[in-house]
């Protein structure tokens, strides 16, 4: 089935400056009772944006007005913990299309990439400048260049290269979606189970 | 050429490779729950297609069911919707379920092993990182997305890339009171809890060994804790005792025919892992965590690490977590108050941690500032607690026992804990609001929970043995 294609993106960023942020942060685990992939973003880091009376906690990130955009900027080891998915699509419904780390856990990264959203993994330093980039200017700008795997300071020109497999780029760029691929070689899979000792 | 057992396996089950791109890794073996699985039928649905291989995929309620009133409709609305939603699925498309009535019902890693469906050499997936659990038998087991769970339903087949490899050596012999929970608290401090991020891990040395089978299934399953993508340990004769006579395990010819098979599983002699990290059981000591990442653990006789101890760039994470937990740098752990404790889950609700704690609380009470819930791993473990008469003792101790499910570990159902309150958990996680919103858990062995429950402090057990 087809699936949403990724296009650059030039967007500010939303600046999460905390390691290992895990998928119970993400979406906790008592929204999980859905049974469809719509509309877990509006409980998207739920008990870090609302107070425990559900009243709105001002110091968070999301609900600082002073910050916006697709790019999500987050500490090391990302997405860590439960293998929900609801997570990248709680990040995806909220409107993140692409997350920056230093490293990401590795089941969060194959269900973010699995659902649009791109993973970009930096060095600590220039996560380190990116940070303080969006503290000097929130409303620094960054271009996000799938085709050319780079990441770009758009003020400064600074640019990072980074890394994906040549397969999940081209299903990103494309709206290419694994299980179709899957299926298409469903002959060699039996071939397999009939070989098999 | 010479191979570790983790490629082995991996390789074994290789259907084809993309290039520069993951695998096609064909799956024995897929588990499947109420909470992660409906979008996934949904999605094969919408493309017109069956499940695959129903023969080879399990399914069970566990994440999300009340642990009382088992027999009784579910009260919450979603929640009944969601058990329903799996049962329809497994109807409709041919998955064997075991639903909450069922003898056979449990949080699926308790009930993989002690059925024998769970055996050394498979490919086992399922969507729940706790999958991880599995590769005690020797068995390349990790969890999954729903995406990759409706792979598996379609083909039978994951996309994976192969992650690399790491053996963790667990030399010597453990000291007396020290135990499979204590050993694998003790690893993630030490690779913390992103240090085997992009690694598969085997567990080896004499220490590892000597554990039962339970033991391993604990240490197995808390790999990904440290971030990796699954843990194993090689299958010995331990390992084919256990399986041994369980109700899927293959029966006489076929028996002796498998362990001929599983006999070949080890890492062979001359084969090099990408990292390899050595620790000595006489180090290892009660362990408990004071932190909001499984990687935040200490002995339960040191103190919280000092602020100076904490590297600079970590501190505002640090900082943030203790403030989570109420706790301050440098403070002494024992003798704390806690308020609840917790004996249950994928990492600790099986028989033998039953009997660990029934052993330590026999003839004792536990003290008035604690609530005690025990929830056994599954429906076997609950009627064997009762034949073993482990659960008059617990309930004469205090204790509450529910019934089986993942309760409190993640606190989906109504097994919460307060905000604000302490629980020492025998789970896996003590993330922020993992077992209730503000709830603050410390996670620990069934022993030390045990001598907790009974001393209604931090404690080390072998002060109370």
């Amino acid at each position: 089935m087809a699936v949403e294609k990724f296009k650059t993106i030039i967007s500010r960023a939303v600046p999460l400056p905390i390691e290992n942020v895990d998928t119970d942060q993400i979406i906790p685990a008592r929204f999980l009772k859905a049974t469809t992939r719509e509309g877990f973003g509006d409980n998207l880091f739920r008990d870090w944006r609302y107070k425990n009376d559900g009243t709105i906690n001002e110091d968070f990130v999301l609900n600082n007005p002073a910050y916006s955009g697709k790019i999500l900027i987050a500490g090391k080891n990302f997405g860590s913990g439960s293998s929900r998915e609801h997570a990248a699509w709680a990040i995806h419904d909220y409107g993140f299309k692409v997350v920056v780390s230093s490293f990401f856990a590795d089941i969060f990264r194959n269900n973010a990439l699995n659902n649009g959203v791109l993973p970009v993994v930096v060095s600590e330093e220039f996560l380190a400048r990116l940070f303080s980039v969006i503290a000097d200017d929130a409303n620094a700008q960054f271009r996000v260049d799938l085709d050319a795997q780079s990441f770009e300071i758009v003020a400064t020109g600074e640019k990072v290269n980074f890394d994906i497999n040549a397969y999940k780029k081209q299903c990103l760029l494309n709206g290419y979606d694994d299980i179709d691929y899957l299926l298409s070689i469903k002959d060699k899979i039996e071939r397999f189970e009939n070989e098999r000792v | 050429m010479s191979k570790t057992l983790f490629d082995k396996i991996w390789d074994a089950h290789v259907v084809s490779e993309i290039e520069d791109g993951p695998s096609v890794l064909y799956i024995d073996k897929h588990l499947v729950h109420e909470v992660t699985s409906p979008q996934a039928f949904a999605g094969i649905e919408k493309r017109g297609i069956p499940v695959f291989r129903p023969q080879n995929t399990v399914a069970t309620p566990d994440h999300n069911v009340p642990t009382i009133d088992q027999h009784l409709t579910i009260k919450d609305e979603l929640s009944r919707f969601q058990v329903n939603t799996l049962t329809r699925n497994c109807e409709k498309h041919g998955v064997t379920l075991y639903g909450l009535n069922h003898p056979f019902q449990g949080i699926v890693h308790v009930i993989g092993p002690q059925l024998g469906l769970t055996q050394p050499g498979m490919t086992i997936v399922c969507g729940d990182s706790h999958t991880s659990t599995h590769g005690a038998f020797g068995a390349v087991a990790f969890g999954i997305g729903t995406s990759e769970v409706e792979m598996v339903l379609a083909t039978q087949c994951v996309l994976q890339p192969k992650p690399r490899k790491m053996r963790i050596n667990v030399n010597g012999k453990l000291g007396d009171g020290v135990t499979a929970k204590d050993v694998v608290l003790y690893i993630i401090s030490k690779v913390t809890a992103s240090g085997g991020t992009g690694y598969f891990v085997e567990f080896a040395g004499d220490a590892i060994k000597g554990l039962s089978m339970e033991g391993r299934m604990t240490v197995c399953n808390m790999s990904i804790e440290m971030g990796a993508r699954g843990g194993l340990i090689a299958p010995d004769q331990v390992t084919f005792d256990y399986i041994k006579d369980k109700e899927f395990a293959p029966k006489g010819a076929e028996f002796d025919k498998a362990l001929k098979k599983w006999k070949t599983l080890y890492t062979d002699e001359t084969a090099v892992f990408d990292k390899e990290l050595t620790f000595d059981a006489a180090d290892i000591e009660p362990m408990i965590t004071y932190g909001t990442n499984p990687g935040m653990g200490t002995k339960i006789v040191s103190n919280i690490p000092a602020l100076d101890e904490i590297h600079e760039k970590e501190r505002l994470s640090f900082e943030k977590s203790m403030n989570y937990m109420g706790f301050k740098a440098g403070e002494v752990l024992e003798g704390k108050p806690v308020d609840f404790v917790f004996v249950g889950s994928c990492t600790n609700g099986r028989i033998e941690d039953l009997r660990e704690v029934a052993r330590f609380v026999k003839g004792k009470r536990k003290a008035d500032n604690i609530t005690a819930w025990i929830v056994p791993g599954s429906k076997q473990v609950e009627k064997q607690a009762y034949e073993e008469g482990l659960v008059t003792v617990l309930e004469e101790a205090g204790f509450k026992l529910r019934q089986p499910g993942c309760s409190a570990c993640l606190a989906m159902n109504d097994d919460k804990i307060p905000e604000g309150k302490y629980a020492v958990s025998t789970s896996n996680r003590n993330f922020e609001g993992r077992q209730g919103p503000g709830a603050r858990t410390l996670l620990a062995s069934p022993r030390t929970a045990a001598a907790v429950a009974v001393t209604g402090k931090i404690i080390d057990p072998r002060k109370v043995l």
